[in-house]
Order: C-alpha cells, then structure tokens, then sequence
C-alpha cells in the first residue's frame, strides 16, 4: 500500500511540474493545482496512513489518525486555492493588459528558442 | 569618566549648526566651536598626566557577543592626534566662515565636520578593535559627504563616491584583518591585542591579518598604487581639503601604523612592505606633485610624497624612526594645514588656482604671502623650521637601515631625491604665485583676506617656527609620550636639536636644497618631457572600471534572470533534483523496516484511476477543458483518499475546494483561449518529460522511503489535551482553532489578502468574450436553465443549514469552520450560476469584502480577548451551558475563533467567484447584438 500511495504521488507530482514547465499560463495553472495535491498527499502521509482509525476522541478508543498533518494539510487546502484563484487570475489580467498569455517575457531568450 | 565625553561633545555639535539659519553665520560658526572646544579643554585637562605616561581607560560594554565594547583610551599617541584634530579643527572652523559663499549652506558644511571629526576622535581614542573599525568607516561616510558637499558639481560626486570607494573597501579589508587578529588573540581589547606580539606574529595568521591591515592603511593614507583617489577628492571645499589632508583622513593610515606598531612591526614582512611602498609612494607623489598646474593639486601629491616618508619611517627597522615618523605626523599637519588655507584664500580672492595664471601676489595680499612662504619653506626643510627637524631626522634614519642588504645605500639616495623634488615643488608654489611680475586677467581682483582668516594660518606659522627653533623644549615631552606606547622597550632617549654637527645628513639636506633649486630652474624641460607621456585621468580610468564590472555583473544576472518563467523554473527544479538526490543517495536501502500494509482492489483501482487521471490532464493538456475535467477527477480521487485513510475533516474540505475550484477555472477558461497552441519543440517536450519524470521519481522514493520509517509523532500531546485543554473532541479542529490558532489566524489573513488582490486585479479588466466555444458552436441561448434555478433555489437554505450544522458541531465533531464556510460559499455560488449575477445581487446585495475583513478581525479580536484575562494571546476557554428546550452544549471561545474563519472563507470565496462573474454580465456586446438580430 505504501508502494503504491508512493507511486500516485510521484505520478501527481511528475504531471503537474511538466505542466507548470509549459510557456502559457493557463496548463501552468493547472499544473501547480496538480502539484498542490501531490503535495497535500505527501504532507498528510507524514503522519502515515492510517485505515479505520478514529477521528474524533472517544473514550475507550485509542487507535487514532495523527491529527497533527490532518490540520496542517486542512489550511494548505484552502491556501492553495487561493494561490490558484490568484494566479489565474493574474493571468487573465495580463492576457487583457497585454494580449498574451505566455508566460515569458517576449524578450527572454527561452521565448526565442520555443518560436525557433 | 570625562573620556567619552571628547567623543562626546563633538558628536552632539555636529547637531548645534543645524539649529540656527544660513543668514546667522557669525553665530553659527561660534556655536559650531563651543563643543570641540571644551572637549579640547578636556584633552588638556589629560595632557599632564598623559606626559607623565598615564593612559587613561573607560570602557563600557556594547556587543558583548561580539567582543565589540564601548572602550576608549586616551595615551600619548592619542592625545597627539586629539591636539592636530580638535586644534585644527578649530581653526578650520573659524576659517570656514569666511571661505564659505552666502549660496552654500553653512550648517550642513559645520553638521558634516563635525560629524567627520568625531569619527576621527573616535579612531584615535577606540581602546577596541572593532570599535576603532566602527569609528574608521564613519570616517570613510562623513568624508564622503564632506568631498561631495558641493554635490551640484559631478566632479565634487564623482571625486566623493571614488573615495569612499577604495577607503570603504580598504575598510572592510582592515575589518578582516582585526577578526583574524581577534581570533589569535582571544579578544579585541586594544591593550592586549598590543602585548601579544609574539603570540600574533608566531602564528601563521599573521601573514594575512598583516596583509588586510596594511590595505586598510594603505587605502586610507592614499600610499602608491591607492594614491589616486586623493587628488580627486580635492572637489571638495578647500577648508575641507586643508582638515582632511592634514590632520586627519589621511592621518588615520598612518595613525592605524603607530597604533598597531607594538603588535605587528618588527618582522621582516612588515619591513619590506610597510618601508618600501612608502619610499616609492613619496617620490612617485613628489614627481607628479611639481607638475601640477592646480594649487590644490599640488598639495594634494605632497600630501601623498609626505605621508609616504611617514610611513616609511614607519616601516624602517630603527626605533628612532617611529619617533621622527610621529614628528612629522605634527609637522607635516601644521605646515600642509597652512598652505591649504592659503589656497584657499588665493581662489577665494582671485577666483582662480592655476599656477600659470597666478603671480606676483605678494603686493596684493602680503601676509598671506608670508605665510605660505614660511609654510612651504618647512614643507621643504629649511633651517630653523620645523619640517627641518624632522626631515634632518628621516634622512639620519635611511643611513641606518639593515634594508636590502648590499643595496642599502639606495634608501637614503632615495629618500634625498624625494626631499629634492620636495624643494622644488615647494619653491615653484611660492615662486610662481606670490613672486614675479603682476598677474593680469585674474577673474577676480586680488586683495588680502579678512583678519580673521588670516588668523588660523598665523598661529600654525608661528607654531611651525616656534618648534623650527625650540624643539626639544616645546614636543619633547608630547612625542616621548607618544613613543611610549608606540616603540617596544627599550625606547632610544630622544634628542631634538637644530644642530648635530656636520654630519651626512646635514649634507642630504643642503643637496636636498641645492638640488631642488636646480630642478625647479629647469623645470620646463621636465613639463617638456612628461608631454610625451599621454595623460591619465585616474578618475576616468575608475569610473571605467566600475562600469565594466557592472556590466559584467549585469550580463551575469542576465543569464539567470532573462524574463523567462521556464527558465527560472528550470533552475529551481534542478536545484531541487540535486539537493534531494543526493540527500537520497546517502540512503542505506529505499526501504525502512517498518510492516508494509495490506492491498486490496478499491485501492488498486482508486489509484489507477488518480494516476491515469492525473497524466491525462498534463498530455491532454492542449485541449485545456478536457484537462480541466481531468483535473478535477484528481481532485475527487485525493478526496477520496483522505476519507479512505481516516481523515474525514480533509475530505470534506477539499471536495468543497474541488468544487470552488473548478467552477473557478472554468470561469477563468471561459476567458482565455481555449486550446493551447503547439509551441515546444520536440527536444524541449523530451527534456521536461525527463525532468518530470526525475522530479516524480524522487517525490515517490521519499514518499516510500519515509512511509517505510518509524513514525515519530508529537500529535500524542494533542490526542490527550484536546478534551481538557481545548474542550473539543475533534482534534484537527482543536488544533486549528486552539493549539495552532496563531497559524491559523496567519492563514486566514492571507486568504483575505488574495481575495483582496483578486478584486484589484479584476478592477477595471477588459476582456474580449467569445460568442462560440472552441469547436464554433454558439453557447446556449438558455443562460439559466429553469430547473437548475428552481433545484438550487430550494438547495439553499438547506445548505445554509448543513453548514450551520457543521459549524456547530465541528468542535466535538468533523467539521468546523472552514469546511462550513466552503460549504456556505458552493450554495451561494450555485445560485449565482443557476439564477445569474443580475438576479443574485438584486436580491442580496450585500459587498463581500466586508465579511472576509470582519471574519479576520474576529478572529484577531478573539485572541485578544484573552489579553483582558490576563492570559496568553489566544488562550480559549470553554464551559459548559445549558439552553432551554436544546439542553446542555459547550461553548468554547474558540467557536468565535471559528466564525471568524468562516467569514473569511464564506467572504473572500465569494469576492473571488461573484466578482469574476459579474464580468461575464458587464459590457456583453455580443448578447446585445445576438438580441438586435434576433
């Protein structure tokens, strides 16, 4: 089970940076939402992967899942829609202020090589 | 205790010119003067029994961490220095009353001084080394600001930034230096630094510590190759030039030689550096000296030749050469102070300072005349004047030096040329301007001085001469006291005389003046000779410098920073390969000891599922719907994750963001191009397949390697004071809201900040709406589908219930107040889409902005309240109330806590979303125009 929680997440993490390396804005959005999940999944799994284990405290129970990640991954959620919301729309405030919607400077040399 | 106040007293006068006006300037320059001057009554106070061989500590700490202490001393080294900066510098005060113009601001001029004298008391009186370091770099700043005074003149700012270019980097070289001698020593306490020779010089620090000293005073006292900021920084007013080139900046070199002398000379290193950068410095600066057509150029090389012999003497193996070198550190500042003040007063009263325009001055101006003459006359060692003496005393000195071995002889030959070339350019100064036929087209008509800016050169003079005839009775007993702590014992009996007899030097010194009579009279053949040579403007050649290495740095920066977000991106991922990499490869074995956990055939599909979904959005990713959708499934799977492995507080909060979150890009979709054209080339795509596949290798072998890992978890505390400490059986919530409340409320703000953002960056955005989607096909003309209104319409208070609901119970249960605002947030915006922002907004019409800022400040002022309690920020409370016909529920403050989370999400979701769909309704062209034609 390790193995394969292991697998999805380097799946997840592998898709989404090959987005986020794309030269328009809107796949690498896509893509650092993509990432943010690998790293929420990564993030919870710290605290290991617990089946059946309570959630809330209750007497006479004392298998429970570490709440600590749960907590930690919560508000990276939420903070990590916010980041996506703010950079899409960035990228829509650029491509109606500049007509584009690559993400290099039209000067930079990288631009050059992908026109070439 | 009166110590620091010589430091004192001066840096509270550099605030007493501010306080009066330009207009007043009489009074500015007697109020400027008070301070210094009763901390020169003071230093006076001191002076019996600093002759006597007292020193004189305080100190005070500072930093002790650093070994930085408010030390300062006061022994005969210092208190010569103290006598040149705040005599002088009392003169020169007076001076400047005169020489200012009514245009220049007058307290700025006196701020500035004063600010750079005290830096200059502070270097000779630091008893630390770091702080001697603090006090030396002021100097650099203060005289910075002094050069450029006249900063409307790009000379004056050019001249000023060269200077604190190369004394400031000298500076810091120094500061190395002093660390490397700290860390020999074990302290930067002057006074130990000083007793442990042996101890510096056995260790194989010193070679360096040597080195990065020697650049500091080497900077500083303008020796060859770093003469060339000098004459540069002669832009700077003359009273300023005739203050910093006489008895301080420049000084403070050859001050950090004496002070140091005890601790680093002696060795053969020392010798041969220190003796001959010096000796080529003086004749090199004396050359250029007798060439220069500016008055103040002039004496800017003399000020360079002098300083050279001084530290020459400095570096010379005898003991009796510290001592002449520390008298003509005295005579040098007299007499070079004097003939400044002269320049100063020729420019100021014919308005030019160049030698071939100047002449015959001494009808019009016969004292100054005078004065300059006897100046110049010590410059260049006449009899029965000071710089005689000490001239007579240098040369002695080169005759008995072990230097060079067999080629011994070549110090003393060396040191008659530069006392040669010394008479010569002082001569050709008096001559040219003062003597010879009247000069004609002056700017200005020449005529003498006021008196009183005449005074301070008469009192130098008159020192000049008084000490020319009765040395030994007037600074014997300041420069034994100065040897004292500048010579190891046993200290050579020092004998001031004007007479030794006939003797070698005697000789140097009447070839000395023969000679430099002879070369000023052929000096036009030199002027001839020196034309063949093409002209050097140091500052040219620097600023040259400065702008290559700028360039330089720029075409580096270029490199990485290049406008190019793949770029960037591709460097941070390959920082990342590398330094997880390797912290991977120092690994035993992937694999820890811990019990793997069973298979089974939902997980296998599930996580297929995931994966394939995941790579469909990055290979589909053209056809940026289809991505979308696929995205959204990785979503629902990571969802499913959390509920599979007991974390229902996470599921339910992220298929409440997967919801907002895709309803979000497909809003933001709708907007920009549908499809992404193909741009990448084939090796590009190869090479971010392989960089992708990397970077998912190494996330999943630290996945796996860590889930394999006993766990070590410090959630125990948290499992068993949730109930007693935070009276909340859900322990994510307790966490969020209790425990780690300062988190979260940090998180909370910065959503606000993002949706706050958001809402300025959608002010005002124009953008083009298509009328059809990618395939051509017009949208639906049914905009707002009646059963989707009807369905949502009905769904809303019901939703609004469940997160009420989840609200309540999320303390004791999952839920609580993100996941409840998230909630709150999906209804609100299903009806925005099902009914329409128009329709929506009529109906509430309520702003959001507000309810994010209150929702943060409730929370804020949660963790306030417990302020008023008496406890710490946040510190909850919770009790237990019993409600007619509900029963008995507990209540925490953290609940209030919670509803400001939930305001924030509910608030700063919704100015996100209903901000971005109003575009939708705003300026609709094309639905007006599908309307017309219908």
């Amino acid at each position: 089970m390790e193995a394969l929680f292991a697998t999805v997440t380097g799946f997840l993490a592998a898709s989404g940076l090959y987005l986020a390396l794309r030269g328009r804005t809107f796949p690498v959005v896509v893509g650092l939402t993509l990432l943010s999940y690998a790293v929420n999944l990564f993030l919870f799994s710290t605290g290991g992967l617990t089946t059946n284990g309570a959630a809330v405290i209750r007497d006479g129970v004392d298998y429970y899942a570490d709440p600590l990640p749960q907590a930690l991954v919560l508000t990276a959620i939420v903070i990590g829609f916010a980041m996506t919301a703010f950079s899409v729309i960035l990228a829509m405030r650029v491509r109606g202020d500049l007509g584009s919607d690559q993400v290099n400077d039209q000067r930079g040399e990288e631009s050059k090589e992908d026109k070439s | 205790m009166s110590l620091p106040l010589i430091v004192l007293l001066p840096l509270l006068g550099s605030l007493v010119p501010l306080l009066s006006n330009n207009r007043q300037r009489t009074l500015n320059a007697w109020s400027t003067a008070l301070l210094p001057a009763i901390a020169l009554g003071i230093v006076i106070a001191h002076a019996p029994g600093v002759i006597s061989g007292e020193v004189y500590h305080f100190s005070m700490s500072w930093v002790p961490q650093l070994g930085l202490d408010l030390a300062f001393r006061l022994d005969g080294l210092s208190l010569l220095f103290l006598l040149l900066i705040l005599g002088i510098g009392l003169l020169i005060i007076l001076y400047s009353r005169y020489y200012l113009s009514p245009d220049d601001s007058m307290p700025r001029f006196y701020a500035y001084l004063m600010l750079f004298m005290t830096s200059m008391i502070g270097i000779v009186m630091a008893d630390n080394l770091l702080l001697l370091w603090v006090f030396w770099e002021l100097t650099s700043l203060s005289s910075f600001l002094l050069i450029g005074y006249w900063y409307q003149q790009s000379e004056a700012r050019r001249g000023a930034r060269m200077a604190l270019a190369v004394t400031g980097m000298g500076g810091l070289a120094m500061l190395a230096g002093f660390l490397l001698i700290g860390h020999i020593v074990g302290t930067f306490d002057m006074q130990t630094v000083l007793d442990s020779r042996d101890l510096i010089q056995a260790d194989p620090r010193y070679l360096p510590a040597l080195l990065l000293v020697l650049l500091g005073a080497f900077t500083k006292s303008a020796q060859f190759p770093f003469h060339f900021w000098l004459p540069h920084a002669m832009a700077a007013p003359t009273p300023v030039s005739a203050f910093l080139h006489s008895a301080t900046m420049v000084k403070a070199g050859v001050f950090l030689l004496a002070r140091m002398h005890p601790a680093l000379a002696g060795s053969q290193l020392w010798l041969y550096i220190v003796t001959l950068t010096g000796l080529v410095t003086m004749i090199y600066a004396a050359y250029f000296a007798l060439l220069k057509y500016d008055l103040k150029g002039v004496l800017a090389f003399s000020t360079v030749s002098h300083l050279g012999m001084i530290t020459m003497l400095f570096g010379l193996d005898s003991k009796m050469a510290v001592a002449a070198g520390l008298f003509h550190i005295l005579n040098h500042a007299m007499f070079k102070a004097t003939l400044f003040m002269s320049a100063g007063i020729v420019d100021h009263e014919t308005g030019s300072r160049d030698i071939r325009k100047l002449s015959g001055l001494r009808r019009s101006m016969p004292m100054t005349a005078a004065l300059a003459g006897l100046a110049a006359a010590s410059m260049a060692g006449v009899p029965l004047l000071n710089g005689f003496i000490s001239k007579e005393m240098m040369l002695t000195e080169t005759l008995e030096t072990g230097i060079l071995g067999g080629l011994a002889w070549l110090i003393p030959v060396l040191a008659t040329l530069g006392s040669v070339l010394s008479v010569a350019y002082s001569l050709r100064y008096v001559r040219n301007v003062f003597f010879g036929p009247e000069a004609q087209e002056l700017p200005k008509t020449p005529h003498e001085a006021p008196f009183l800016m005449r005074l301070p050169m008469l009192l130098m003079v008159a020192l000049c001469v008084a000490i020319g005839l009765l040395p030994a009775l007037i600074v014997t007993g300041l420069l034994d006291a100065a040897a004292q702590v500048t010579i190891l014992p046993p200290r050579p009996e020092l004998h001031l005389a004007i007479w030794h007899g006939f003797n070698l030097p005697l000789l140097m010194s009447v070839i000395a003046l023969a000679g430099g009579v002879g070369i000023y009279a052929v000096r036009r053949k030199l002027f001839a000779f020196q034309r063949q040579f093409p002209q050097r403007n140091a500052l040219m050649i620097f600023e040259h410098n400065v702008r290559s290495l700028l360039q330089w740095t720029q075409k580096a920066i270029d490199r990485f920073e290049n406008g190019s977000l793949q770029r960037y991106m591709l460097w941070l991922i390959i920082a990342v390969l590398f330094l997880t990499g390797s912290g991977l490869l120092d690994l035993t074995q992937l694999r820890g000891p811990r019990q793997l956990q069973a298979l089974d055939g939902l997980l296998i599909a599930g996580a297929l599922i995931t994966i394939l979904a995941g790579l469909g959005t990055a290979v589909l990713h053209r056809r940026r719907l289809v991505s979308l959708m696929m995205l959204s499934v990785v979503g629902l799977m990571v969802s499913l994750a959390f509920a599979r492995f007991s974390a229902p507080d996470l599921a339910l909060t992220q298929l409440a963001v997967e919801v907002v979150t895709v309803i979000l890009l497909m809003l933001a979709l709708f907007f920009l191009p549908q499809r992404t054209p193909k741009e990448s080339s084939g090796a590009r795509v190869v090479r971010d397949v392989l960089l992708a596949a990397g970077f998912g290798g190494i996330v999943a072998s630290l996945n796996y390697a860590m889930l394999t890992r006993p766990l070590d978890t410090i959630s125990g505390f948290f499992l068993e004071n949730s109930v007693s400490g935070g009276g909340g059986h859900n322990v994510v919530n307790v966490i969020l809201v209790d425990f780690r409340g300062f988190d979260t409320l940090g998180e909370i703000t910065v959503l606000c900040i993002a949706a706050i953002g958001i809402y300025k960056l959608l002010n005002r955005l124009r953008l083009f709406m298509p009328s059809s989607d990618s395939e051509g096909r017009p949208w639906s003309r049914d905009l707002h589908p009646m059963l989707l209104g009807t369905v949502s319409q009905s769904l809303l208070p019901l939703a609004l219930l469940v997160s009420v609901f989840i609200f309540l119970r999320g303390h004791n249960e999952p839920g609580g107040g993100f996941i409840a605002g998230l909630v709150t947030a999906v209804a609100l915006i299903l009806l925005y889409i099902a009914r329409g922002v128009d329709w929506t907004q009529q109906r509430m019409s309520f702003q959001y902005q507000p309810i994010a800022v209150v929702g943060v400040a409730i929370a804020a002022l949660t963790g306030l309240g417990s302020w008023a309690f008496g406890h710490n920020f946040l510190t909850s409370a919770f009790g237990h109330f019993s409600i007619p016909y509900i029963g008995e529920i507990e209540l925490a403050t953290a609940m209030l806590f919670d509803l400001g989370v939930y305001l924030t999400v509910v608030g700063a979701t919704l100015m996100i979303l209903a901000n971005l769909g109003k575009l939708t309704t705003r300026h609709r062209p094309s639905k007006e125009n599908e309307k017309e034609t219908v």
